[in-house]
């Protein structure tokens, strides 16, 4: 009875933002059947963002949820299935692959993991406790509730450099704290960010404790990482930018991963279990953009279209 | 659909239903509570009868963000009785925003 009602698609993504999004259109016109499976709405971090500048084609730039909406939507249109739905388990050795939600089990010829990254938390003490109350992981988001207000921003590379450039337009002071002795942002942003007067540069120092007071955030303490002193600064808020961890946990024990966590995969998306490829912030690799991402979805697509009729 | 509602129709709506009632705190220029509006607007329409399901512009009922502690978007908040009974911050599976009733 259970066979009878059992679909194999050729090909499951799993994660819809611009890699699996892109693998999806890539595999669906190479004529496959394809399902898409996400936990949460399409767009992963792309759709998050505000205003995305470097994604070609757009001059003025472009919203990622309008992008997102607009991927989906050519998904959509040749054929591709969305199923919204996150993966829980999975058995990629076994021929068809098989994937479990907490609803349903879906089987596939091949897959195409695209599940991309999430914030990386700071671990220290207060911060699960303030969650919400004022420490925060988007500074677009919840910036305004902070208007006028002093925060902290935990972080080196281009999204703490973009987020203490975006707060201090709304805040009354930003202290950015960064534990190495400098930026990692690119050169760009490390000029515009040098000529704003209110940001406070706490460099070779990382966040100890975050204070809070009355169930918000009251400030945090730093530590210097060369001579262990610590100093309290009281602000508001702390938003923090110190990278990404790939969502790779329901993959371990059977892909290949770094030690970061990400899937080791070529350029192709082949990550050496047969039928499975990587593709997007996922993947090992250098630079993570909407573009790249893009140029993986397609590239694992055409791998695995390739795979499946070999 | 799930409805917007203003700071003025807060207390009627929410706090004086006679149904649990689902808030989702949001601002129009915030990309996860973009990504969450879908959910919220299913969610909307399977617990009709048994819930309500308001949309909260934090931009313009600033009052009610701030006298329920939101300081980050979206937020939502499961309110049963005029009470706060659950409530969860940032983009949420549609699982996760259900057993907010619970």
């Amino acid at each position: 009875m259970e066979q009878e009602a059992r679909t194999t698609y050729d090909v499951a993504v799993v994660g819809a933002g611009p890699a699996g999004l892109t693998a999806a259109l890539y595999a669906a016109r190479a004529g496959l059947s394809v399902v898409v499976l996400e936990a949460l709405m399409p767009g992963g971090q792309m759709g998050e963002t505000g205003r995305i500048d470097n994604y070609p084609g757009f001059p003025e730039g472009v919203s990622g949820f309008d992008l997102t909406m607009q991927m989906q939507e050519q998904c959509t249109r040749f054929g591709v299935e969305f199923v919204n739905e996150g993966l829980v388990s999975c058995d990629l050795a076994c021929a068809p692959k098989r994937l479990d939600t907490a609803a349903r089990t879906l089987w596939a010829r091949a897959v195409i993991v695209a599940t991309g990254s999430h914030s990386r938390k700071l671990d220290v003490p207060g911060e699960a406790e303030l969650a919400g109350r004022g420490v925060s992981y988007c500074a677009t988001c919840d910036g305004n509730f902070f208007r006028g207000k002093t925060v902290v921003v935990v972080g080196g590379g281009n999204t703490a450099a973009a987020d203490a450039i975006y707060l201090s337009r709304i805040c009354e002071a930003v202290h950015l704290v960064h534990r190495r002795d400098r930026l990692r942002a690119t050169a760009a942003e490390q000029r515009r960010i040098a000529d704003i007067d209110n940001v406070v540069f706490h460099m070779n120092k990382t966040v100890r404790t975050i204070e809070g007071e009355g169930g918000a955030v009251s400030g945090v303490v730093i530590e210097d990482v060369q001579t262990g002193e610590t100093e309290e600064i009281p602000a508001s808020a702390v938003f923090v930018a110190v990278g990404k961890v790939p969502n790779t946990d329901v993959f371990a024990g059977q892909l290949p991963l770094d030690e970061a966590g990400c899937v080791r995969a070529d350029e192709s998306g082949a990550t050496g279990v047969a039928g499975v490829f990587a593709a997007g912030d996922v993947r090992a690799k250098r630079l993570r953009q909407v573009a790249t991402a893009v140029g993986d979805g397609a590239n694992a697509a055409e791998a695995a279209a390739e795979w499946l009729a070999s | 659909m799930a409805t917007q509602i203003t700071a003025a129709e807060f207390d009627e709506k929410v706090l004086k239903a006679d149904k649990p009632v689902l808030v989702d705190f949001f601002a129009t220029w915030c990309g996860p509570c973009k990504m969450m509006a879908p959910t919220i607007d299913q969610i909307a329409t399977e617990v009709k009868g048994t819930a309500d399901v308001y949309k909260i512009d934090v931009d313009q009922a600033p009052e009610i963000a701030q006298r329920y502690g939101v300081m980050s978007i979206p937020t939502l908040i499961v309110f049963d009785k005029g009470e706060v009974k659950n409530q969860a911050v940032g983009a949420q599976p549609k699982p996760a925003v259900m057993a907010l009733f619970d």
